[in-house]
């Protein structure tokens, strides 16, 4: 039904007769329209496949290309039909959109071709209806990140005047990037290991004296052991210190995680060497030395699949905190009925409640150790059930961790995989592109060739076997070279000149992948602005009046969309953003129905209060008239 | 219980044993239990079931002559008419629920619900709940395409809730009081909540000429003719098609 509300508007204001023996006032001038054009099939020719339709339906939606005037720009004068050079398939789904008012997204369209038909076509995707938003919006969100990827990569890419904090901190975080950091991140990762391996060493009881008892390796090599924990703890200190000099927001790198552990990797030689050896607080100090066992996390900088498996247990979190919590609950019950049930039992092991506690979760978790049995028939029997239930526990919310920990290492594989897959494509495009440009080079060499000499006949020949299509584009290469007063090299030429390949003043395009680049680029900016801007910038509100005016048949053409009742700008381009703004008002229809009702304002009055519009549609001032 | 042999329902005959046939077992009160619970033609799903109803009953409409001799409309715009109704209902109804819904979007200030139910039972002759083509192209044809005098007689049947050719002020009372809330609350000046009552005050001061507190179709049509504004208000749509 989200199409056709424009179509019940003529029937709106034949009901509005209602109102008028009850009216206080006269009412307003109704607008005539000065043609009145009876309905008519339109052919839309899309690469050969010919659509018809009714004129009306295409008016529906007045603010895209085929609702306005813009399509007249397609018109083909000798077959009387709009010709459009776009593909004829997803054009289909433009079209049902105008018919039926949903908007479908057809599965097995790419979502760079989907959107940008949609683009070309003057439709935001957000009208899609529910039952494709869904897929529509994982694709999207997939692709975003796959280019997200390709851009992270870029970023690796130094800039040109980097301080050296920022090399220092760019070390850090990318390894690869250069030899230095590469050195650092191993000896890092050395000395974490060391320092790890002599922490469970030093427990090792060693040799011992024949007459003395085992004593472990630490207390055996006493002086050993303190100079490799103090060295480990000095370069720690010193990759800490030398971090939170480099970050670019100090105050940020302290809350991250990673800093926090260095913090407690370190700290408990400090506090060791700041107390002495009290008797009171030995026992903290001891416990204080398990806390270096956490150095064995600051392996997560080194290894990805840690840092996966972290992410994954935090994105898990909801799934992690409801088995605790189920299990916690299983756990009391079982507890008590235990307790309960073996208090008869003589010399049991169950005291108490917390003592079952143990049993409960060793058997829960189907691991039986066996220290405490239930002895009595009530107990066994609940015991039994306690285990099967702990089996179904434990299991259930299992697999969703898996999940996601699966699809997230996935994705990480793939980001590697493209990576590595980039530089192959990226090898293959420049080979294509420094063919065009060579030929521009060979060209320009000739052609300056040409200019030096008196050129002769055959020269001229050979100058003139290149098509026009590739004269004209280096000519322009040329234009741009004089505009710029720079000039195109060949690439030996640019790498003798400078020692640095990061400098590319190298615009090498060949005619078939500029378009791309340059053209959508701008052509897309210009028109997300037509449709993205919520507020009417100078620049696009003066390239969005002229349309506005030679859209309409009459002047001041307001448009909405849905039956927003805005009452601010006339500009097309604020209109447009009428799926994310919020109903101003108690609007009753929850969901977005794109109808088009163009509500022409008289171009005196436009920033018309808010509080005169809703007696607007009681008087209705002009509406533009689509016949059903 | 079982059906005993009819054969064997000979006074004084030996009893025969009675005989499991698939008609005595109907009779069986504990049989015909389950079978009425298992088909499900319980009571409770009378509400979802008229849904399903309406949306696969299919209206067609009368024919294209006999529209064109009911209504002053001519064959295209019938047929225009036609296919952007049936665009909107496939099934050739509108319920109250989805016309409520369309109306409202035009006033998304304000309620406009309950107006649209006093529209819909307007346009509903039959009062069957739903309007068809036939209603919808019919009040159409009067509202936009009938004299003046229809008109009245149609807003006039508006205004009667109950339809019993009398405009209480109760009736008219619920009618403004609808209009207003279509206007919602943000307007200037604020609509107060005696504003339809003033409104219904001073239309029966206009329209009630013989101060009996309720208003006949004659009163009405008399006053509206006699009131220029009106009467140029009534030609307001003539080209809405």
């Amino acid at each position: 039904m989200a199409a056709g509300v424009a179509a019940w508007l003529p029937f709106a204001r034949a009901a509005a007769i209602g109102w008028m023996p009850v009216a206080n006032l006269p009412m307003p001038v109704a607008p005539t329209e000065k043609s009145k054009r009876q309905d008519e099939l339109i052919i839309l020719n899309v690469s050969g496949r010919r659509f018809q339709t009714w004129r009306n339906t295409l008016d529906r939606y007045p603010d895209t290309l085929l609702g306005s005037s813009e399509k007249e720009f397609f018109y083909n004068e000798e077959t009387k039909e709009y010709f459009f050079d776009r593909d004829p398939d997803v054009f289909r789904s433009v079209l049902n959109f105008y018919r039926t008012g949903k908007l479908h997204y057809p599965r097995y369209e790419c979502i760079s071709s989907y959107d940008e038909e949609l683009a070309f076509f003057g439709i935001v995707p957000e009208i899609i209806g529910d039952c494709c938003y869904e897929e529509y919006k994982d694709r999207k969100r997939e692709n975003a990140e796959r280019l997200m990827d390709d851009q992270e990569d870029n970023k690796d890419a130094k800039l040109p005047n980097m301080t050296f904090r920022e090399t220092m901190w760019r070390a850090f975080e990318n390894p690869h990037t250069s030899t230095m950091a590469l050195v650092f991140y191993y000896v890092t990762g050395f000395f974490i290991a060391v320092s790890v391996i002599t922490n469970v060493v030093e427990t090792v009881p060693c040799g011992s004296a024949p007459n003395q008892k085992e004593v472990p390796c630490g207390e055996r090599y006493t002086v050993a052991f303190f100079c490799m924990d103090t060295a480990c703890v000095m370069i720690f200190t010193v990759e800490y210190l030398m971090r939170l000099f480099a970050a670019p927001s100090r105050y940020r790198f302290m809350r991250s995680v990673m800093s926090i552990i260095d913090v407690v990797a370190i700290l408990p030689y400090y506090i060791g060497l700041v107390m002495t050896d009290n008797e009171d607080v030995s026992g903290a100090f001891v416990t204080l030395r398990v806390f270096r066992v956490f150095r064995i996390f600051k392996f997560s900088r080194h290894s990805q699949g840690l840092r996966i498996l972290g992410y994954t247990l935090k994105s898990c979190a909801s799934e992690l905190g409801f088995l605790l919590f189920s299990l916690t609950m299983a756990i009391i019950i079982f507890a008590t009925v235990m307790f309960y049930a073996e208090k008869g039992s003589s010399s049991s092991k169950f005291t108490s409640i917390p003592a079952s506690f143990w049993y409960t979760i060793v058997t829960m978790t189907t691991l039986g150790y066996g220290d405490m049995v239930p002895k009595t028939i009530a107990g066994k029997i609940f015991g039994s059930i306690c285990s099967l239930s702990g089996v179904l526990v434990i299991a259930l919310p299992v697999p969703v961790i898996v999940s996601n920990f699966s699809r997230i290492y996935h994705q990480n594989q793939r980001a590697d995989k493209r990576r590595a897959q980039k530089k192959a494509r990226l090898a293959r495009i420049r080979i294509s592109k420094t063919g065009s440009s060579n030929a521009f080079l060979h060209s320009k060499r000739n052609g300056l060739f040409n200019e030096a000499l008196d050129s002769t006949e055959e020269e001229q020949r050979l100058s003139k076997s290149t098509s026009l299509l590739e004269s004209q584009h280096h000519h322009l290469l040329h234009c741009l070279e004089k505009t710029t007063n720079h000039e195109f090299v060949d690439e030996q030429y640019y790498q003798q000149s400078y020692l640095d390949a990061g400098l590319q003043n190298y615009p090498s395009r060949s005619p078939s992948l500029s378009s791309q680049d340059g053209m959508t680029g701008t052509c897309c900016t210009r028109r997300s602005k037509k449709h993205h801007t919520p507020l009417p910038n100078a620049s696009a509100a003066t390239h969005m009046q002229p349309l506005t005016h030679t859209h309409t048949h009459q002047q001041g053409l307001q448009e909405l969309s849905t039956i927003h009742i805005q009452p601010l700008s006339t500009s097309r381009s604020s209109l447009n953003m009428r799926v994310d703004e919020p109903a101003p008002l108690n609007c009753q229809s929850s969901q977005i129905t794109t109808a088009i009702i163009s509500i022409p304002t008289p171009p005196v009055t436009t920033p018309e209060g808010d509080a005169h519009l809703p007696a607007g549609p009681a008087h209705q001032n002009v509406v533009k008239v689509s016949a059903l | 219980g079982k059906d005993p042999n009819p054969i064997g329902q000979t006074e004084g005959s030996k009893w025969q044993k009675p005989r499991l046939s698939r008609k005595s077992l109907m009779k069986c009160c504990l049989v015909k239990w389950i079978i009425a619970s298992t088909t499900q033609q319980g009571p409770g799903k009378d509400s979802s079931d008229s849904d399903l109803e309406l949306s696969m009953v299919r209206h067609q409409p009368e024919g294209l002559e006999q529209l064109q001799a009911q209504t002053q409309f001519t064959r295209k715009e019938l047929q225009s008419l036609y296919r952007g109704f049936k665009n909107e209902c496939p099934s050739g109804l509108v319920d109250e629920e989805t016309f409520k819904t369309i109306y409202s979007q035009f006033f998304p200030q304000g309620d406009a619900t309950t107006y649209a139910h006093f529209l819909f039972n307007a346009f509903d002759m039959d009062r069957n709940g739903s309007i068809r083509f036939e209603d919808f192209v019919l009040g159409l044809s009067v509202l936009l395409r009938g004299s003046v005098t229809e008109k009245l007689r149609w807003a006039f049947n508006l205004y009667d809730i109950n339809k019993d050719g009398y405009i209480t002020k109760e009736e008219m009372l619920a009618i403004m009081t609808s209009i207003y809330d279509m206007m919602g609350r943000c307007t200037l000046p604020s609509v107060r909540d005696d504003s339809p009552f003033e409104h219904v005050e001073k239309f029966f001061q206009k329209m009630d000429r013989n101060r009996d507190g309720v208003v006949t179709i004659d009163e009405f049509i008399e006053t509206c003719q006699k009131d220029e504004s009106i009467m140029a208000s009534m030609q307001l749509f003539e080209n809405v098609i």
